[in-house]
């Protein structure tokens, strides 16, 4: 067990290596992308900073508040385009071209080789952006987090990441039958954007929707409450739980739709 | 001339090619249509914001119908011409455009404009029922207005193409001139109107608003949008208007030279 542990983590380094010397052979690149995204997030400030001169608070979340979520949504995006994203949409023109059978060939778990498949090094400047983000909110709340609080956000970001991946892994089984799909990779990003705001601006229908049915609010909302200190433990536990349920789902579909996939060769 | 009169005869044929090829990928239409939802995130913000009490002047039914008009606008004067002409150019493709008897920028301007049917059907009704329910008595009342609207919109449309065109054309230069069309897209969301009102600005930066009028970024969206939902009256908005049209006119001969600067440094490496 812990041998076939050291091989995948020893697989994930090497498809993570591959990834990043291909993406660091642009270093002015690099530098244009961590410019603009804090460029970028700069801009997503800008709504908040003209509230906060109108407003004291929203929904109950301050201005600094307001911009740790922010903080995190920039964060999730810059995981989901940089780790996600590019793997999943390699999958998906490998399927449309015919060559993933030359991903699946390979000696180890299929759902791994397509989770691995490309990263984008480049576009995780937004990590960088959204750390700047959190650090500016919490400067201007005027303490630091308590390392408890940070300890949950945390788990509640693996919680979150684990959500948005089993998301796009349901979107690749979707692939195996209409292949395609690239548009709906934007629609999942516009729909993904509600997730700038914390989820109680919504009104109750809203809110809902986005709790249970598309879990924005697991993604964004609850990991700043966490950071923040206001997140309550069944809350969180209900989270990580749902988390871990809905992975398991995605991975037990995945393994039927892959089990129907029939090569395009033959 | 003939080339004009030509131009001119196969632009319909253009308009029909453009349109059957939108209904074909109708899924992918409504798809990408689907994607604007800026406006709408942005409402929910501003709504929650204005639970408190007014913004600007801007109550909650007045944001609903303000970021409504705001997605209409977006929809009938939304333009990727950069990434396409950035693509053809990287790739070489856009040679078999320069084979054809028609310019390369008026094939994309029909590309574009067939496209429009199909996007404002889908999305204009839809605005219209939700308008409804906002209320109608938060549209302009004046019959003036509404006959600057469709040059306002018109204007919109072609300052959008324009200066698409014109960021395009880097990418005979430049490799990676991604960078300089976002910068100029967060001025378009910010400045425009679009990513919320420009008078929300005054409670911060009152010197930002006035200059942002003068600046192309709100004909682009602002403008048409304050039109239709009666905060500019007739007198205030010809000059408005006026403006808007100065500005195609900029950028027309402005897109103009650039293209013919950079064809020829297309053509110099032998694509």
């Amino acid at each position: 067990m812990m041998g076939r542990l050291r091989y995948y983590l020893a697989l994930l380094w090497m498809r993570v290596r591959t990834s990043l010397t291909t993406g660091m052979q642009y270093r002015w690149d690099f530098l244009v992308s961590l410019v603009m995204a804090i460029f970028w997030a700069a801009i997503a400030l800008l709504p908040l900073w003209v509230i906060g001169g109108v407003r004291r608070e929203v929904a109950g979340w301050t201005y600094p508040e307001m911009v740790v979520v922010t903080g995190w949504f920039i964060l999730l995006k810059g995981l989901i385009d940089g780790g996600i994203n590019p793997s999943l949409m390699a999958i998906v023109e490998h399927i449309r071209q015919g060559t993933l059978d030359f991903v699946l060939i390979k000696p180890a778990d299929a759902q791994f080789l397509v989770s691995t498949e490309k990263f984008e090094p480049l576009k995780m400047v937004d990590l960088v952006a959204g750390l700047l983000l959190l650090g500016y909110g919490f400067r201007h709340l005027g303490r630091l987090p308590e390392p408890q609080h940070v300890a949950a956000a945390l788990v509640l970001l693996v919680a979150a990441a684990t959500v948005l991946y089993s998301v796009w892994l349901l979107v690749v089984c979707v692939a195996f039958w209409v292949v395609r799909l690239d548009n709906l990779a934007y629609l999942f990003m516009s729909v993904f954007d509600f997730a700038r705001w914390p989820v109680t601006i919504f009104p109750a229908p809203l809110r809902l929707l986005f709790t249970f049915v598309v879990p924005l609010a697991v993604m964004t909302t609850f990991p700043s409450e966490a950071l923040l200190g206001r997140l309550d433990l069944t809350t969180g536990v209900a989270a990580v739980l749902g988390s871990a349920f809905f992975a398991l789902i995605a991975r037990a579909i995945w393994k039927r739709a892959i089990g129907h996939y029939t090569s395009a060769s033959s | 001339m003939r080339g004009l009169v030509a131009t001119l005869r196969a632009y319909p044929t253009l308009l029909r090619v453009g349109f059957a090829e939108a209904i074909a990928y109708r899924a992918e239409t409504i798809v990408w249509m689907l994607t604007n939802t800026m406006p709408l995130v942005n409402l929910a913000l501003w709504t929650a914001v204005a639970r408190g009490g007014e913004i600007a002047g801007f109550r909650s039914p007045d944001l609903v119908a303000y970021f409504l008009g705001a997605l209409v606008v977006r929809q009938l004067t939304g333009s990727w011409v950069l990434w396409e002409m950035s693509r053809e150019v990287r790739l070489g493709l856009l040679s078999m455009r320069l084979l054809r008897p028609i310019h390369p920028l008026v094939a994309y301007s029909a590309e574009n404009l067939s496209a429009l049917p199909l996007r404002a059907g889908f999305s204009v009704p839809l605005c219209l029922i939700a308008l409804a329910v906002a209320g109608f008595g938060r549209l302009a009342h004046d019959p003036v207005v509404w006959l600057i609207v469709p040059p306002a919109i018109a204007g919109a449309w072609l300052l959008t193409f324009l200066t698409m065109t014109l960021l395009g054309t880097l990418s005979f230069y430049l490799d990676q001139s991604m960078a300089f069309f976002e910068v100029w897209l967060a001025l378009y969301f910010t400045l425009s109107g679009y990513l919320f009102p420009l008078d929300f600005l005054a409670g911060r930066a009152p010197w930002l608003v006035h200059a942002a009028h003068w600046l192309p970024f709100y004909s682009m969206n602002g403008f048409p949008v304050e039109l239709m939902l009666g905060l500019r009256p007739a007198a205030e908005a010809l000059p408005l208007l006026a403006l808007e049209w100065g500005y195609v006119a900029l950028f027309a001969v402005a897109t103009t030279f650039a293209w013919r600067a950079g064809i020829r440094r297309y053509e110099a490496f032998g694509a």
